[in-house]
C-alpha cells in the first residue's frame, strides 16, 4: 500500500496544496464554519502575490478573534470593533505594507460601526473582510446587527422583530455609498464557484491597496452551522434561500 | 543658543512631541487641551519630521489607533481631557494588556459627567488605580510647569519603551492653559523602520523571514496561562516602583508639617510654604512627579521627621489614600481640596493646615 | 522684583492678548513669567480674564487671589476684582460703560478713558495698547524696548506692519491715564 501512496504522492502528480501561509495549528471552528475556507482564501491571496513578508492582519473579537493562529503572518489582536482604528494607524504608520481587518457581523456593524464608518469615509487604503452570519456565534448565538428579520436568536428566540430590534443593517450598501471606499462587494463560500469568485475578489481588494485605491469592502455572507441549530448542508440551503434574499451577491462599487 | 519660547502647556507638549520624533498623534478636540491638535495640525509635522497627525472620530478610535500605531513599534501618543478619557479606558487596558508603550495626555477637567470645562485632579483614581478593567497599572506623570509638559513627553516615551508600558501625563487645566517661558530641546529624529526592528523586535513590522510571526494580544484562553500573564505584569509593575520613584522636596529639612501635593496644586502649595513661613509656621512641601510609581518611601521617611500631613489635591480626596497607605498611621493625614473646576488659594492651604492639622 | 496682575475685560477687547504682550516683554527682559487665561466658552462674548505674573524669582502659584495691580475693562470685571487688589495696590480701570466707579480708599486708582481715545483715532484694534501703556506709565515694571521686543514676538510676522501703530498707542496710553485715588 505504502509502495503505491509513495508512487502517487509526488509533486508532479499535486492538484492541491495547503497554502504555506497557513500555519499547522488545528482551526477551531465548527464543521461547515465558512472562516475556515475564507482563511484560507486569503492565506492563498497573500502566498500568490508573495507579500507575507509585508502584510499585516487585525484580527476581531468574535469566532475569528483566534484568526491569528491560522495564517503565518504578524498580527493584531483587536479590541470589540476597533479593528478599523488600528489597521488606519497601522497602514498610515506602515504605507509600505499590506494590511487588512478581518471582522464578523457584530464586530463590524454593531459595536465597531462608528470605526468602520469613519475608516472608509477617510478612505483607509485597507483591506476590510467583513463575515456576514448573522448571528453571535462566539458568545453563543445572540442576535446580531444583521440577523434577518423573524430569525430565531437566543436573544431573541422567537426571531426577530423588527418593531422591538430594528430591522437588520445593510451595512455594506452603506458603505459603499461612501467616496473612500473603492472596490465593495458581497460573496459568499457555498460552492466551489462562489469560492473562486471571493477569492477572485480577495486578490482585486489587495491588489487595489497596492495602487492606493481606498477601502476594499469585501463581505462574505456565511453560515453558522450551529447558531443557526442546522447541519452544515442545511445551513448552506438556508443561507440560499434567505439570506441571499436580502443579501444579494455581486459587486455594489468598483472604483 | 538655547531657544526660549513663550507658550501654553497644551502647545508645549505638541512642540516637544514633533522635536522628539514621535510617529503619530491621534486625537478628538476636547477643551482644555485642544490646542494640543490645533498646534500639531498648525505645524505640518508630516511635512518636516514625518509625522502623522490625525484627528480621530472619538476618543475610542483615537486610542486604538495607538495600539495600532503602538503594535508596530512606533513611538504614538494622544491626549484628551476627562470625558475622553473616560472613553479610553477600554483601549488603554488593552494596551496595558499587550504590554504596548505609548503616551497618553490627560488635561484634567471637573468632573463627574460632562462637568466643567475648569481645571481639577479629580481622575487620580483612574490613572493610577487602573481606570479599565483587570490588573494593570500606567506610568503616570505628573507635570506642574509648562517645561515640563514639554520635558516629560520624551520622558514618558523613553519609560513607556523601558517598560513595555503605556505612560500617563496627568495634566489639568491649569497647566495646559498657562504660558510660562519654556525651553525647548534639538529635533531628534524619528526612528527609522530598520531602528525599529532592532529596538522592538516583538512589533508587528511584517514578518520577515528571519523570524518567526509577531502577534499583538491581549487574549489568553487558557486561566493559567494567563496567570503567568498577570505575574509577568505584576514583576514587571514592582520593577517600576524599584527604580522609577521621582519627587520633588521643597523646604522639608526643617519641616514641622508637610503639604504633599503633584501637578498645579503643588505650584499653589509652594506659595502656600511661603505664606505659612511669612508667618513663623515651618512647613515643607513634597511634590510627587510620579504618581505610579508613588514616592511611598520619602513620604515614610518625612513622616517620622513632621508632626502632621496634609495632602492637597483639586479633588474630594484620592492621593490622600496613598499619602496614608505611605505614612502608615505614623502622623496625622488629612485632606484639603477644591473641586469641581474650583481652584485654592494658597491662602486657604494654610488655613486648611492650621485648622485640620495644626489645631486638630 | 513681582508684580502679580489681573486683566478682566470682555472677550474682544485683547485682554489675553494684551497679557501676553506684557508676558513676554517679561521674558525679554529676563524675567520669570506666567500667563493664566479664563478660558472656555465665556470667552464668546463674555468676560475673559488673564492673571499675569512677572518675578525675578521662580514663580509658584500661577493662580491667584489677590492682585498687586488691576486692569479692569468692565463693570462686571470692577466688581469682581476691585476686592482682590492688595492693600497699597493699583486699580487701572476704563470708564466706558462703567456705573459704579471704584470706591475703594486703601488702593490707587487710576482712569484711562481707552475706548473713547480708540474712538478718537479711529483705530478701535489699538485699544489694548493704549491700556497696555497706561498700565507701563505707573508700573514700569518692563522697559519699553523690551516691550516692543515682546510685541514682535507675540504678534505673528504678518501683522509686523502694525508694530508702530502699536506703538504710538502705548505712548498714548501713557499720556491719557490719570490718578483719581480716592486714598484719603
Amino acid at each position: 500500500m505504502a509502495e503505491v501512496l509513495n508512487d502517487i504522492i509526488k509533486p508532479e502528480n499535486q492538484i492541491y496544496g495547503k497554502s504555506e501561509v497557513l500555519t499547522d495549528n488545528v482551526l477551531h471552528y465548527c464543521p461547515g464554519c465558512s472562516h475556515g475556507v475564507v482563511h484560507k482564501l486569503i492565506a492563498e491571496v497573500i502566498e500568490e502575490m508573495g507579500i507575507q513578508e509585508q502584510t499585516i492582519g487585525v484580527a476581531p473579537v468574535g469566532c475569528s478573534v483566534l484568526a491569528y493562529n491560522y495564517l503565518e503572518i504578524d498580527w493584531q489582536e483587536a479590541a470589540h470593533g476597533r479593528a478599523p482604528a488600528l489597521a488606519t494607524a497601522i497602514k498610515r504608520l506602515r504605507p509600505d505594507r499590506f494590511v487588512f481587518s478581518y471582522q464578523g457581523d457584530g464586530d463590524l456593524a454593531a459595536i465597531g460601526t462608528a470605526e468602520t464608518i469613519h475608516a472608509c469615509n477617510r478612505g483607509e487604503n485597507i483591506v476590510m473582510v467583513f463575515i456576514n452570519n448573522g448571528i453571535y456565534g462566539m458568545t453563543g448565538g445572540q442576535m446580531a446587527p444583521t440577523t434577518l428579520e423573524g430569525m430565531k436568536a437566543a436573544t431573541c428566540p422567537y426571531g426577530r422583530d423588527v418593531s422591538r430590534d430594528g430591522h437588520p443593517i445593510k451595512i455594506t450598501e452603506l458603505l459603499a455609498q461612501l467616496p473612500g471606499t473603492g472596490y465593495v462587494t458581497r460573496q459568499a463560500v457555498h460552492t466551489p464557484a462562489a469560492v473562486r469568485k471571493t477569492k477572485k475578489a480577495l486578490r482585486k481588494a489587495f491588489e487595489n491597496q497596492k495602487l492606493n485605491k481606498g477601502t476594499q469592502l469585501i463581505e462574505v455572507v456565511s453560515t453558522c452551522s450551529s447558531g443557526w441549530k442546522l447541519t452544515p448542508v442545511q445551513a448552506n440551503k438556508w443561507m440560499e434561500e434567505n439570506m441571499f434574499a436580502f443579501y444579494p451577491l455581486g459587486d455594489l462599487k468598483d472604483e | 543658543m538655547r531657544e526660549l519660547k513663550l507658550m501654553k502647556g497644551n502647545e508645549a507638549i505638541a512642540e516637544a512631541a514633533i522635536r522628539c520624533g514621535v510617529d503619530g498623534y491621534f486625537g478628538y478636540p476636547i477643551t482644555p487641551q485642544s490646542e494640543i491638535m490645533e498646534t500639531l495640525m498648525a505645524e505640518k509635522p508630516w511635512e518636516t519630521t514625518g509625522m502623522v497627525v490625525l484627528q480621530a472620530e472619538s476618543e475610542v478610535a483615537s486610542i486604538n489607533m495607538l495600539y495600532g500605531g503602538a503594535g508596530c513599534g512606533k513611538r504614538v501618543m494622544t491626549s484628551s481631557s476627562s470625558p475622553g478619557v473616560s472613553l479610553m479606558q477600554e483601549g488603554i487596558t488593552y494596551l496595558a494588556g499587550a504590554e504596548l508603550p505609548c503616551v497618553v495626555v490627560n488635561v484634567v477637567r471637573g468632573g463627574p459627567g460632562l462637568g466643567t470645562i475648569q481645571p481639577a485632579q479629580s481622575d487620580y483614581f483612574q490613572s493610577v488605580k487602573g481606570g479599565g478593567h483587570g490588573d494593570y497599572k500606567l506610568i503616570v506623570l505628573a507635570p506642574n510647569s509648562v517645561q515640563e509638559m514639554a520635558d516629560f513627553v520624551e520622558l514618558a516615551f523613553d519609560l513607556a519603551f523601558k517598560y513595555k508600558n503605556p505612560a500617563l501625563i496627568l495634566s489639568d487645566g491649569v497647566i495646559g492653559q498657562m504660558m510660562e517661558k519654556v525651553e525647548l530641546k534639538e529635533y531628534t529624529p524619528r526612528w527609522t523602520n530598520e531602528e525599529i526592528e532592532k529596538i522592538s523586535p516583538w512589533a508587528t513590522t511584517g514578518k520577515g523571514a528571519h523570524r518567526g510571526r509577531n502577534v499583538i494580544t491581549s487574549l489568553e484562553l487558557e486561566a493559567s496561562e494567563q496567570e503567568k500573564v498577570n505575574h509577568r505584569l505584576q514583576a514587571k509593575y514592582k520593577e517600576i516602583e524599584k527604580n522609577e520613584v521621582r519627587c520633588e522636596k521643597f523646604m522639608c529639612d526643617d519641616a514641622d508639617y508637610l503639604l504633599v501635593a503633584y501637578g498645579s496644586s503643588a505650584r499653589i502649595c509652594q506659595k502656600s510654604v511661603e505664606l505659612a513661613r511669612e508667618n513663623g509656621i515651618k512647613v515643607g512641601l513634597l511634590r510627587p512627579i510620579t504618581l505610579f510609581p508613588y514616592p511611598v518611601n520619602e513620604i515614610n521617611a518625612l513622616a517620622d521627621q513632621v508632626k502632621g500631613i496634609l495632602s492637597v489635591e483639586m479633588s474630594a480626596g484620592q492621593m490622600v489614600e496613598d499619602v496614608r497607605l505611605a505614612v502608615n498611621g505614623k502622623v496625622k493625614v488629612e485632606h484639603f481640596g477644591r473641586y469641581g473646576g474650583a481652584i485654592p488659594s494658597p491662602g486657604e492651604v494654610v488655613e486648611a493646615l492650621k485648622q485640620k492639622i495644626i489645631g486638630g | 522684583m513681582k508684580e502679580e496682575i489681573i486683566i478682566a475685560g470682555f472677550g474682544g477687547q485683547g485682554v489675553l492678548s494684551m497679557g501676553k504682550i506684557l508676558a513676554y516683554s517679561g521674558v525679554m527682559q529676563d524675567m520669570e513669567v506666567t500667563w493664566m487665561p479664563s478660558y472656555g466658552p465665556e470667552m464668546r462674548g463674555g468676560t475673559a480674564n488673564v492673571t499675569v505674573i512677572l518675578s525675578d524669582q521662580r514663580i509658584s502659584s500661577p493662580v491667584l487671589h489677590e492682585f498687586d495691580t488691576a486692569i479692569i475693562l468692565n463693570q462686571q470685571s470692577l466688581d469682581k476684582f476691585e476686592k482682590e487688589v492688595k492693600p497699597g495696590g493699583t486699580l487701572i480701570y476704563d470708564s466706558n460703560g462703567i456705573t459704579r466707579h471704584p470706591e475703594r480708599t486703601d488702593i490707587n486708582i487710576y482712569r484711562v478713558d481707552a475706548a473713547e481715545e480708540t474712538a478718537r483715532m479711529q483705530s478701535a484694534k489699538t485699544f489694548n495698547m493704549i491700556v497696555l501703556g497706561a498700565y507701563l506709565k505707573v508700573r514700569p515694571v518692563v522697559k519699553m524696548e523690551n516691550v516692543l521686543k515682546g510685541l514682535k514676538k507675540s504678534l505673528p510676522e504678518r501683522h509686523h506692519h502694525l508694530i508702530p501703530l502699536n506703538e504710538k498707542a502705548i505712548l498714548r496710553g501713557s499720556e491719557i491715564i490719570r490718578e483719581v485715588s480716592l486714598v484719603e
